[in-house]
């Protein structure tokens, strides 16, 4: 069983009397595992189908079969339970909460799961140690850089244990070294514990980190093939 | 699963965030509780006090007053003529079935001596009668017997004052006082009163019998005059019952033809009371009514400053939905806040309420009852609005779509 299936996806949008097909009819397959990067030029409809993979967004059409679940027949509710439970986000502008410390960031999802204020300490911890920010605790975004942010925000997409990473851009907002540095934390996540990475980007060079490749454009797949790694 | 621990943190560490606007939104509710305290205080402490007089004057009275009289067209006023007497306050004693007891009053002012002490106070000649209608009891001695007012001895009750001036500590019991000269044996002392609704120290007075005030102390035009009787009706229900009998007997003992006017006035003392006691009672309801409206514009200011918030955090609230905030752990994150200003802003409200009502009654002299139905009243009342106000702000924030909250700039 596929860990993640699309089955012919659709995402229409009406914009006044106009229909904007931002998804026509997608079917992708991805396995526990892999570490895939969906590729296109804005208005692709690549983000759109990753608002649908992380259960942010429902199809129009079609069906979304997450750990052989169909999401489409869930409630607001038991979405936002697979989301705490099976996702782990990371975002473009890194979507920490500010005025508040990288521990307690990362300390968010489990507020969500019933963890025990004892437990999730502890838990935040070992994920800002494995991301490499072990003393940055108590440091608030703003007195981070742009690179340790989005450490921070892979923790926080770590540290409940998601099967699966969503990465929307993930190193837009940042230089190319750091971004060298996050790509490469990315990998030994994928390669580590396993963990699914899904990666959005429009940059050749990020796309070339992972192991799969998909390109949108106009909301169709024009091309879906494995990467080999020189 | 709800944290709720988790939660109440994160909502105390929004509060915080915004020092400056937490501290002006719970000002109205502060005010508001304040108010709503003190108001109602100033309210039941009008309200006690004048139950306190009604209690100290006695229950279901009537008094019966001397009228004016009309010799020849001429109107005479209310009390030129000595109309009652005591064979009145008999026969309505004795006729008048919605009558309890009644009791004759003819008073006066008396210089009255004890050894080197002297002291000038009321004299009221009356029967034993008078201590059953005022609700009176003693604390020390008897009270007048049958043969004390049929004979007209000499024997007296002093009320609390009259003993402390004149007697100290000393037993008053068997001791002898004179009044305007002539002695008169004390038999027992009545138990302290206080205030009249008036503001007369009611334990400022001296019983004596009716007939020896008639024949020894007072002198009178005629015989068995009285200047007042004072009636106790058999209940609340009774009273105009009892109004009705006493005008018709007294009409008819007085020989007065159907076009004559009274020769004397019944008022209902207990029915005057109990509309002061109503009137105050309406104005503690309307205290309570106007500062229960700042209370209210309080939570209005509450609903205000959260609906603010949910606009300003709309990112804060995308992220958390992203990584599985579910519906009622954001409306719970915002309600409870909207909770915490409230009772937060309650509890300091409560003791600016209790101090502004010490304030007050100090410097006006009012008095005042701070009472625990009010306190918490008004601090339930401010919770409810917490999270009334708070629940509108909360079902919104709720109700955001996560992917807009997230581009929400």
């Amino acid at each position: 069983m596929a860990l993640i299936e699309a089955q012919s996806i659709s995402k229409v949008y009406s914009l006044g009397d106009v229909d904007v097909r931002a998804l026509d009819g997608i079917s992708a397959t991805i396995e526990k595992g892999e570490f895939v990067a969906i590729m296109g030029q804005s208005g692709s409809g690549k983000s759109t189908f990753m608002n649908v993979l992380g259960c942010l967004d429902t199809p129009t059409d079609g069906h979304y079969l997450l750990d052989g679940v169909d999401t489409g027949n869930l409630s607001r509710d038991a979405l936002a339970e697979i989301r705490n439970q099976k996702i782990g986000f990371v975002f473009q502008g890194f979507n920490l909460l500010s005025r508040t410390s990288a521990i307690e960031n990362v300390e968010l999802p489990m507020l969500y799961n019933g963890v025990t204020a004892h437990e999730r300490s502890k838990r935040a911890r070992q994920a800002l140690k494995s991301v490499g920010l072990e003393g940055r605790e108590d440091h608030n975004p703003n007195q981070l850089s742009g690179g340790q942010q989005q450490r921070v925000a892979i923790a926080r997409a770590l540290v409940n244990d998601a099967p699966i990473i969503l990465a929307d851009e993930p190193t837009g907002n940042l230089d190319t070294k750091t971004s060298v540095e996050i790509m490469e934390l990315f990998v030994r996540l994928n390669r580590d514990p396993g963990i699914t990475v899904i990666i959005v980007t429009h940059e050749p060079d990020i796309a070339t980190y992972a192991k799969r490749t998909i390109r949108f454009l106009d909301g169709h797949i024009v091309s879906d093939e494995q990467v080999s790694k020189q | 699963m709800i944290n709720i621990p988790s939660t109440f943190k994160i909502s105390l560490r929004a509060l915080r965030v915004n020092k400056m606007r937490s501290a002006l939104t719970m000002l109205g509710i502060i005010i508001g509780v304040g108010a709503v305290i003190a108001m109602v205080a100033v309210g039941s402490g009008a309200s006690q006090k004048i139950a306190e007089q009604i209690s100290s004057m006695g229950s279901n009275l009537l008094i019966v007053l001397p009228g004016a009289t009309t010799s020849g067209g001429v109107r005479m006023g209310s009390g030129t003529q000595p109309t009652l007497s005591t064979s009145d306050t008999e026969a309505i004693i004795k006729e008048s079935s919605a009558v309890a007891d009644a009791a004759p009053i003819l008073n006066g002012t008396s210089q009255v001596i004890v050894g080197h002490m002297n002291w000038s106070t009321s004299i009221m000649g009356t029967t034993a009668s008078y201590l059953n209608v005022r609700d009176w009891d003693l604390s020390a001695g008897r009270s007048f017997i049958t043969q004390d007012v049929k004979g007209a001895t000499k024997v007296c009750l002093l009320g609390q004052t009259v003993v402390d001036n004149l007697f100290g500590d000393q037993n008053p019991i068997g001791q002898a006082i004179r009044i305007q000269n002539m002695p008169f044996t004390v038999i027992g002392v009545l138990a302290r009163k206080g205030q009249s609704a008036q503001g007369q120290d009611q334990d400022d007075t001296i019983l004596v019998p009716v007939t020896t005030a008639q024949k020894k102390l007072f002198g009178t035009q005629f015989p068995g005059m009285v200047r007042i009787i004072i009636i106790k009706a058999k209940s609340a229900e009774d009273l105009p019952v009892a109004e009705n009998q006493i005008n018709a007997l007294l009409r008819q003992r007085h020989h007065l033809g159907q076009k004559q006017d009274n020769d004397f006035t019944v008022r209902n003392l207990t029915q005057i009371m109990q509309a002061a006691a109503q009137s105050t009672r309406v104005m503690t309801l309307l205290l309570g009514a106007i500062a229960s409206v700042s209370l209210l514009v309080g939570g209005i200011g509450i609903m205000n400053i959260m609906l603010v918030s949910v606009t300003e955090r709309t990112r804060e609230i995308g992220i958390r939905m992203a990584i599985g905030a579910k519906t009622w752990d954001i409306r719970l994150q915002f309600i409870i806040e909207a909770l915490t200003l409230s009772l937060i802003g309650g509890v300091l409200g409560i003791v600016t309420g209790i101090s502004a009502t010490m304030i007050l009654s100090s410097l006006s002299g009012w008095p005042t009852i701070v009472s625990p139905v009010a306190i918490v009243t008004a601090f339930g009342f401010s919770g409810f609005i917490g999270i009334f106000f708070g629940f509108y702000p909360a079902y919104k924030a709720s109700l955001l779509n996560p992917i807009d909250a997230l581009r929400y700039e």
